[in-house]
């Protein structure tokens, strides 16, 4: 172990006090615990709670879409305040679920929830590492998101209800109180949480980085790592360079609420009154907004993407093709991701020449996309497929990204952006790429590593039943919000049925179709639950290396303890997709096997990787 | 085919790194903000600010705190106690003053006419300072804990790796303001 750039000359304690097991009470073991499994299971939970909350909302604004005219007091012992006399759901309601439902899945479940726990859980057992590099600010990592979490919670429940602006909260809307309710203190508390989730999001992705490329086992070069290190190493960049731009467009519109400012406001008349506001643009909130925003959808995606790498390579029992060109792709897409966001932003007003500039850059994001896509399925081709629930997942997200990768093309070219903008076809576009292919990613991870991280091995069967249902669920719910969208149903809108266009009442039925294939896809989430819970303590005992893996996690005993490995940290000495190595008699070489220990396998170019 | 091949991994400190990125991430709120000024000075409507005199002050002894804490810095890698405290104290004092001068810039700027609520080209000034100063507050709160572990005899040539840290993020700091500062001037005459 060398220290090559430090310009002092620090003492150079290595920490092995790891792997003595003190006790720990119940409080540092499972509450504020510093061991990044730990945390790496808090989040997760926490997160299965956040997906709960937020696809049973939108199982209710569904029932207002799909069914508007069903009376629904039989619910009223659960949200009764937020109906209506005659039992349908309240407009403004109807406007703070979406909100919710948007802000709770995007940063609560996929970034928190799927960052959180699996860059904590892996990051440390693939590069081999004891722990984080600062375990107390993973631990405040958790916390921040926990608060963060209660406040968003409570919002909940408010006087005015939450916020109700759209998870974009574009203001005047979200600026002004005097706008809708949820603009109120339900807007105030979301500000807050979301402050609070973003120091979360940097104190963990700090951490990730600082981790990655420091803290390696020896051998463990960079083009050795697990795709999965990779994608989440790239995804903690995007967060610290993205999520402290969020702040500043929070901060001032905190301001603009709070103190009366105007940096987003102008030239606004409420009920015939001019507001005092001058001066200020509604537009720099959107620039603002999307240059996270943009980068924060494939801080979502990319997380997936690695593990999906991961399992696909493994259960194909083939190198994963193109290994290289998937790194690059990952970082390719990452430095994209900075350059787009006023795709956005093409009916906001803009000059049509920025919109032709940032037309062309998004369709260049689409080639990185697309060399991943694929090398998925060259990777997938003629292996030697094993069809476990992670695989069938992973394959599901490969499916997503590029029916979903596809639509994104078209919304893409500002011209035909006009048309699409805000309609549902954007909703479709970015509930398959990012909702469903982010998802399957995350339910991918949990099958797959499950063993690793509870010592059992959950349900096979049931894990077969929750693919297929989800997976044909939810192209059933997303793929027809594409002709809804062309059809000019508008995004965030209560009700379809006065218009009187005859236009939109035909596409009734559609939407009825589509709530139902909703409210089924969501109660089959349950068989997962069930499957989690029971097998968590009930499963069959997880063997050391159920999925004959190579990489080095799963070296470390079934139930790994404090410091990850009782003994030394294994060395790596190859890259991690040995498998099916001609000449071996085994199908997979695990990264920790020497080269010289495999004459019979080994090629001119391993003593290079 | 070599023996024994398992390259070496290349690193450096893990707190250092970890003070680099976090210094990084502060940059991209600046960045976001200054940028949002520059596009907003470039609307029509808007009017140039006199900058006042306290921040031309403010940035000369911001700039003195910094020059301290490097030589407090030198000192401690010599083991020079005494006067790595009082470079250190030194440096805490500019910086406190700095705070101060800011706070009177602002109060200039009321006299001056222009206000926090109001037209964004006054406001953004404020935000930039005020952004700002929270940060440099809690730079001010590292050099005290620095102070407080120099007097247990703590820092010294052995042991750098705080003082190093306090430096590192305490220059930044200063730099921000002079970059703040010159970007303020140049889009305001
Ligand atoms: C080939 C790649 C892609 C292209 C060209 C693309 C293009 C676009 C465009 C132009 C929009 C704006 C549409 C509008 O509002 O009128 C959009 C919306 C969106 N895209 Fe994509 N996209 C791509 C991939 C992705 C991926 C991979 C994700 C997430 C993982 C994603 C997530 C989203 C989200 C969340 C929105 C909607 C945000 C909102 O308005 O609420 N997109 N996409
Ligand atoms: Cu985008």
């Amino acid at each position: 172990m060398e220290i090559t750039k430090t310009s002092t000359k620090p003492k150079v304690q290595e920490h092995d006090h790891h792997d003595d097991h003190h006790d720990q009470s119940f409080i540092t073991k499972y509450i504020f615990s510093e061991d990044h499994k730990m945390i790496a299971k808090q989040f997760l939970i926490t997160g299965i709670f956040w997906a709960i909350v937020g696809g049973a909302m939108s199982s209710l604004f569904r029932i207002q879409l799909g069914f508007p005219d069903m009376d629904l007091t039989a619910l009223s012992p659960i949200i009764g305040n937020w109906l209506t006399p005659q039992g349908k759901i309240d407009p403004e309601v109807y406007l703070a679920l979406i909100t919710m439902h948007g802000t709770i899945m995007v940063f609560f479940v996929l970034t928190a929830g799927l960052s959180g726990t699996f860059s904590n859980f892996l990051i440390p057992l693939q590069i081999g590492a004891r722990d984080m590099a600062s375990g107390f600010m993973n631990m405040l990592s958790y916390w921040f998101f926990f608060l963060s979490s209660i406040v968003m919670f409570v919002s909940i429940f408010v006087e005015g209800g939450p916020a109700s602006g759209g998870w974009t909260i574009y203001p005047p809307l979200s600026a002004l109180p005097q706008a809708v309710s949820g603009s109120g203190m339900g807007m105030t508390l979301w500000l807050v949480s979301m402050a609070l989730f973003i120091v979360s999001a940097l104190l963990g992705s700090l951490n990730y980085i600082t981790t990655v490329i420091n803290l390696r086992t020896e051998g463990m070069t960079f083009f050795r790592m697990p795709l999965t290190i990779w994608a989440f190493l790239v995804t903690a960049i995007l967060g610290v360079l993205s999520f402290p731009v969020l702040l500043s467009a929070a901060l001032l519109l905190i301001m603009d609420r709070s103190f009366g400012t105007s940096f987003y406001l102008s030239d606004i008349y409420i009920a015939g009154e001019a507001l005092s506001n001058q001066g200020g643009s509604a537009i720099l909130f959107q620039h603002l907004f999307w240059f996270l925003g943009h980068p924060e959808v494939y801080i979502v995606i990319l997380p997936s993407l690695g593990i999906t790498s991961e399992i696909i390579a493994t259960c194909s029992r083939k190198p994963i093709f193109g290994y290289r060109a998937m790194v690059y792709s990952i970082f390719g897409i990452g430095v994209l991701s900075f350059v787009v966001w006023a795709h956005h932003m093409f009916i906001s007003g803009m000059n049509p020449f920025l919109g032709s500039v940032f037309t062309i850059l998004t369709l260049i994001i689409a080639v990185p996309s697309a060399v991943k896509a694929f090398n998925y399925i060259a990777t997938l081709w003629r292996g030697n497929i094993v069809f476990t629930p992670a695989m069938l997942f992973s394959i599901g997200l490969v499916s997503f990204f590029i029916s979903g990768g596809l639509t994104g093309l078209f919304l893409g070219n500002s011209v035909v952006d006009i048309n699409l903008h805000d309609t549902y076809f954007v909703v479709a576009h970015f509930h398959i790429v990012m909702g469903s292919a982010s998802f399957f990613g995350l339910f991918a991870g949990v099958y797959h590593w499950f063993p690793k991280m509870f010592g059992r091995m959950m349900n096979r069967t049931l894990g077969y039943f929750h693919f297929w249902v989800t997976f044909i669920g939810a192209y059933l719910v997303f793929f027809p919000l594409h002709y809804i969208g062309i059809a000019g149903f508008p995004r965030r809108y209560y009700s379809f049925t006065n218009f009187e266009t005859g236009r939109i009442e035909s596409f009734i039925d559609l939407n009825t179709f589509v709530s139902f294939a909703a409210i089924i896809t969501f109660i089959a989430q349950f068989v997962f639950l069930f499957n989690f819970f029971y097998s968590m303590y009930r499963g069959r005992k997880a063997p050391k290396n159920p999925w004959n893996s190579n990489t080095i996690e799963w070296t470390t005993p079934r139930e790994p303890g404090h410091g990850n490995w009782p003994g030394a940290i294994p060395k790596v000495e190859r890259w991690p997709y040995d498998y099916s190595k001609p000449g071996s008699d085994k199908d997979y070489i695990p990264q920790h096997i020497p080269l010289s220990k495999t004459p019979e396998s080994n090629m001119p170019e391993d003593s290079s990787r | 085919m070599k023996e024994n091949s398992v390259p070496k991994i290349l690193r450096m400190n893990p707190k250092i790194f970890l003070i680099w990125i976090f210094m990084i991430s502060i940059s991209m709120i600046f960045v976001s903000l200054i940028s949002a000024y520059i596009v907003k000075k470039g609307e029509p409507g808007g009017f140039n600010v006199d900058l006042p005199s306290m921040f031309y002050y403010s940035t000369i002894v911001v700039i003195l705190s910094s020059i301290f804490k490097q030589l407090s810095y030198f000192s401690t890698k010599k083991d020079d106690f005494k006067t790595q405290k009082l470079y250190l104290l030194g440096s805490f004092i500019t910086g406190a003053l700095f705070l101060l001068f800011q706070y009177y810039g602002w109060v200039q700027l009321v006299e001056g006419g222009v206000f926090f609520v109001g037209h964004p080209d006054g406001s953004f000034i404020y935000i930039l300072s005020g952004v700002h100063a929270f940060h440099l507050i809690s730079g001010l709160i590292f050099i005290l804990y620095i102070y407080n572990s120099a007097i247990k005899l703590n820092v010294h040539s052995k042991n750098l790796l705080s003082i190093e840290m306090s430096t590192t993020y305490w220059h930044f700091l200063a730099g921000m303001w002079v970059y703040l500062f010159i970007t303020l001037y140049f889009y305001n005459i």
